[in-house]
């Protein structure tokens, strides 16, 4: 499939994923389904400077931290409207790229040195979040007032007592309509200059600059865009769970977890961030049924999938799909 | 050495020197071309002709000289931005984008004019029309032979609207009939009023298509002059073939 196609087989997802709420009635499967489209913006956010740019990032935890930190931090400290702090976070994780992005690409930092550079301001930021105790409440972490009154529900961006419907789906409709944004915002980006321009870049950097791309503007343009979308995921993960601290916020966990699914799942990140979630998932029953309580054997069973996955399949899920649906085709033909 | 400084000079370089640890790859290289000129560029394997394309299009920063298109001072300028105002150049080994189409590939140097999409393609379509690639737009760079490659850094190269065109041994590796092919498209190219410098091997070529020609030796300019002046200069000759050789030739003792 050409990353148009892809495009468009994530978009006609969404007309299936709004409708959800008619068929699956039980809070265990839309949990599921919402820490999927989670996965699914922090990957797309990730697919934007990876994927079309070729700027393989360690630490987009450092994008999904920084706006989560400000989101919580400013209703915390000043007591500000989720609906006003959310442009701060925005902004935040933009600023935050646009420094290691300038630092990164001024200095021609590509491949494997860019992804350590990335990584290394992940970490500094972590361990920046737990020293700055005045600031961010240290390795407590910030927790956020729970609104039990349904009349502020909107006004708080909290959908826990929202009414029968809303409590259940609201923060559902959140992250879709989060992960419309992101998709729309790399729909519109394939069909610019700029786009096109990214990913020239990710083929041939040198070959691109002779051709008069200023691959330093379009890769700091790329990070950006990157950026803002996956600081969309830290301010859904603020209003849903209340609550951040510095594991959650600059960890690992976050920046492997966008790095996933675009690579798992091909380009079409909504792919891979099902295969993520419902493998995780998967191997969570499989291990709790056989072996009762076993921390950490998931990851260990789901290490050995993904590397069987990057062995197998090395284009991703979509790639194996657009394969078969190919080789259906030709014998149609034939 | 002061630049000459011909009004009709599309490009003038002085006193060129690049060092790379201890090689003096590029010697007070001096060169300058006039608008709708092709001039062509030879010398052994090693000359420092590629860094010397390198330097003029800012992807290496020369230790000294001086480089200057259509009389603005362009030393220092990084690449794309050499581009915007008129250098192209193309890769001795070609540098497609190999995951994009031909059309998409071309049409990346046709944004350097166009910024919007479906006027960057039509121009795009255009170049391909112009240089018999029509018939392989949809096809994957990747997937385009040595000459189909060779080709569309030509036309990559000819989207962006240059003034000069800097082609790094657009023949190599072609064969009779793909030569005379290039040799057809550059004189059309040169008919539209760009001016064009060539790094070649192929002499027949050089012959043809060239006005001018520099020879660089051990990265210094040894001789400059009409293809049939370069062909009979000793420095030439010796530079190829080893010391002595131009008055063994002259005494009959090898063959040409």
């Amino acid at each position: 499939m050409s990353e148009r196609g892809r495009t468009i087989a994530g978009g006609l997802l969404f007309a299936p994923l709004a409708a959800v709420p008619l068929v699956v009635t039980s809070g265990r499967w839309i949990e599921f389904l919402e820490l999927t489209l989670f996965t699914a913006v922090l990957g797309q956010g990730w697919n934007v400077l990876g994927g079309y740019g070729g700027q393989y990032s360690f630490g987009h935890a450092l994008f999904f931290g920084t706006a989560a930190y400000i989101q919580a931090l400013l209703q915390f400290k000043l007591g500000w409207s989720p609906w006003l702090t959310m442009w701060f976070a925005i902004l935040g994780a933009m600023l935050v790229a646009a420094g290691v992005g300038y630092l990164s690409f001024r200095y021609g930092l590509r491949g494997s040195y860019f992804a350590l550079i990335t990584l290394a301001f992940a970490e500094a930021f972590h361990v920046l979040s737990r020293s700055f105790i005045g600031l961010t409440e240290g390795g407590r972490g910030v927790q956020l007032a729970l609104n039990q009154d349904p009349a502020q529900a909107f006004a708080t961006f909290q959908f826990n007592f929202a009414g029968p419907f809303l409590s259940t789906y609201g923060f559902y409709y959140t992250i879709l309509v989060f992960l419309s944004i992101a998709y729309a915002a790399v729909w519109w980006m394939q069909r610019t200059r700029f786009g096109a321009q990214l990913v020239a870049v990710r083929e041939n950097e040198d070959a691109a600059e002779a051709l008069g791309v200023d691959a330093f503007r379009v890769k700091l343009g790329a990070i950006l865009l990157s950026a803002a979308i996956t600081a969309l995921a830290g301010i859904y993960h603020v209003q849903k769970f209340l609550f951040i601290d510095p594991g959650i916020a600059y960890g690992p966990a976050k920046s492997v977890e966008a790095l996933f699914a675009p690579i798992i799942g091909g380009l079409g990140t909504v792919l891979g961030a099902f295969f993520i979630h419902g493998i995780g998932e998967t191997t969570k029953e499989i291990i709790g049924t056989f072996w009762q309580e076993r921390p950490g054997l998931d990851l260990i069973l789901f290490g050995v999938i993904l590397v069987l996955v990057l062995g197998f399949a090395p284009r991703g899920i979509a790639g194996l799909l657009g394969e078969a649906w190919r080789r259906a085709t030709d014998r149609a033909c034939n | 050495m002061p630049p000459t400084g011909r009004a009709t000079d599309v490009l003038e370089v002085t006193g060129l020197c690049k060092t790379f640890g201890g090689l003096r790859a590029v010697a007070d290289a001096t060169l300058s071309v006039a608008a709708g000129e092709i001039v062509s560029l030879i010398g052994p394997n090693g000359a420092g002709k590629t860094t010397l394309f390198a330097m003029v299009s800012g992807f290496l920063k020369p230790d000294a000289g001086t480089v200057q298109f259509q009389r603005r001072d362009i030393k220092g300028l990084r690449p794309h931005a050499a581009c915007r105002l008129g250098l192209a150049r193309t890769f001795q080994v070609a540098r497609p984008f190999p995951n994009l189409s031909v059309h998409h590939n071309i049409a990346i140097g046709a944004h350097t004019r166009y910024r919007r999409r479906n006027q960057a393609l039509a121009i795009a379509a255009e170049v391909a029309e112009r240089l018999g690639m029509a018939s392989r737009l949809d096809d994957h760079a990747g997937s385009l032979t040595v000459a189909g490659r060779k080709r569309l850094e030509l036309a990559r190269a000819l989207a962006t609207r240059p003034r000069l065109l800097l082609l790094d041994e657009v023949m190599a590796g072609l064969n009779a009939t793909e030569i005379d092919d290039i040799v057809a498209a550059l004189r059309g190219i040169r008919a539209t009023g760009i001016t064009i410098v060539l790094i070649e091997h192929v002499m027949r070529a050089v012959k043809s298509l060239s006005d001018r020609a520099y020879v660089l030796n051990h990265g210094r300019m040894i001789a400059t002059g009409t293809p049939a002046e370069i062909t009979r200069n000793p420095d030439v000759i010796e530079a190829y073939l080893g010391h002595g050789a131009a008055a063994r030739l002259a005494d009959g003792q090898i063959d040409a």
